[in-house]
């Protein structure tokens, strides 16, 4: 297929790791996320633990998928921002380098204007990490191999022998 | 399209199911989710209407055990069947990695099975992709039922290029596993020729 996979490797996954750090002491927030555009978690932050990432990855997905697809009929390239008021928690989910998605759920503690300012910074330092992070994918060098070229016909009989 | 994520070892895949409405594919997941043991599986979403209707899509994230340390991770998709849902059938095939078509043997759902197998076609143009080229399988879907069309009639018309095909019975879970485990075993060989082209 002529689609560039996705490959998160230690480096970029440390670099993400500390711009999501630091956007969470920023503001506050409960917890901080991020997602590729088909809905798979790539990292996160904060009170995770009883909370389903997985399909909140998901489904955040398909609504940003959704709302980019309101976006055209409107003849917009694409709503960048996102925000849901609750009671308690609020959402707010921007694109970032037009291919991930980053949620920040917060609640009284923290404020929308101080998130969407500090959101902000933090989409323009992961965009310049993905950039990095996708060239690497595509230059195809000795570290940007998949470790799935050398996977024979037997390991994947063997995932299916039960 | 697959995730490498080397921090976590894990490896995922998109599955999306595919077929005309009410044909069996939320039944195709509900029954790998009663079936599989809770420690391989997360939550299953269904985004539905109040009459059980698929809406947007259904969700389950599945692992099927380990290739050389990483854990493979399957998400399964289904797609809203009704035919005035095609926006959002769009929106889910993005990332496909692979697609089963699920059909109804009913006779009198052969045009629509035909219908939908076309529009899949076409949504997956849309993305940029080529039915032929993509892990891709087929299931005939309620063959317990006593107006089911003669298997061949079917194979001829919705598989003319003969890519794995299963017949089952969903409800009962008759061939949903061999189903998944064909197309998951189809994305890992695309997978492998992918990473070593």
């Amino acid at each position: 297929m002529s689609f560039t996979q996705l490959i998160l490797y230690d480096e970029q996954f440390k670099q993400i790791n500390e711009v999501l750090e630091k956007l969470y002491t920023e503001t506050n927030a409960k917890v901080i996320f991020l997602v590729d555009r088909n809905g798979q978690l790539i990292a996160s932050t904060g009170e995770t633990e009883n909370l389903d990432t997985t399909s909140l990855a998901s489904l955040t997905a398909g609504n940003i998928a959704a709302t980019g697809s309101m976006a055209k009929l409107l003849g917009e390239k694409e709503f960048t921002i996102i925000f849901h008021e609750g009671y308690r928690d609020n959402i707010y989910i921007s694109i970032v380098g037009r291919r991930v998605i980053m949620v920040v759920i917060f609640d009284e503690r923290s404020s929308l204007g101080l998130v969407r300012l500090r959101a902000k910074k933090a989409g323009e330092d992961l965009t310049k990490i993905f950039d990095a992070l996708m060239k690497k994918v595509e230059s195809k060098t000795e570290e940007g191999v998949s470790p799935f070229a050398e996977i024979t016909d037997e390991d994947i009989d063997r995932l299916f022998s039960e | 399209m697959s995730f490498i994520n080397y921090p976590a070892r894990e490896i995922n895949c998109k599955i999306v199911y595919y077929g005309p409405g009410l044909c069996g594919k939320t039944t195709n997941l509900q029954y790998i989710y009663k079936k599989t043991n809770p420690d391989s599986k997360g939550k299953m979403i269904s985004l539905a209407t109040e009459t059980e209707r698929t809406l947007f899509f259904d969700f389950l994230p599945l692992s099927l055990g380990e290739i050389r340390g990483f854990t493979t991770r399957f998400h399964l998709y289904t797609v809203p069947g009704q035919v005035f849902y095609d926006a959002s059938r769009k929106l889910i095939l993005k990332g496909v990695d692979g697609v089963v078509f699920v059909a109804d043997s009913q006779v009198e759902r052969m045009e629509a099975n035909l219908e939908s197998l076309e529009n899949l076609k076409v949504n997956l143009e849309e993305q940029g992709y080529n039915l032929d080229k993509i892990p891709y399988v087929v299931q005939y879907n309620k063959r317990d039922l006593p107006n089911a069309a003669p298997l061949e009639e079917m194979k001829k018309l919705l598989n003319p290029n003969d890519v794995p095909d299963f017949e089952s019975v969903a409800t009962e879970g008759t061939g949903v596993f061999e189903t998944l485990k064909a197309v998951a075993r189809l994305v890992l060989v695309e997978i492998k020729k992918g990473a070593s082209e």
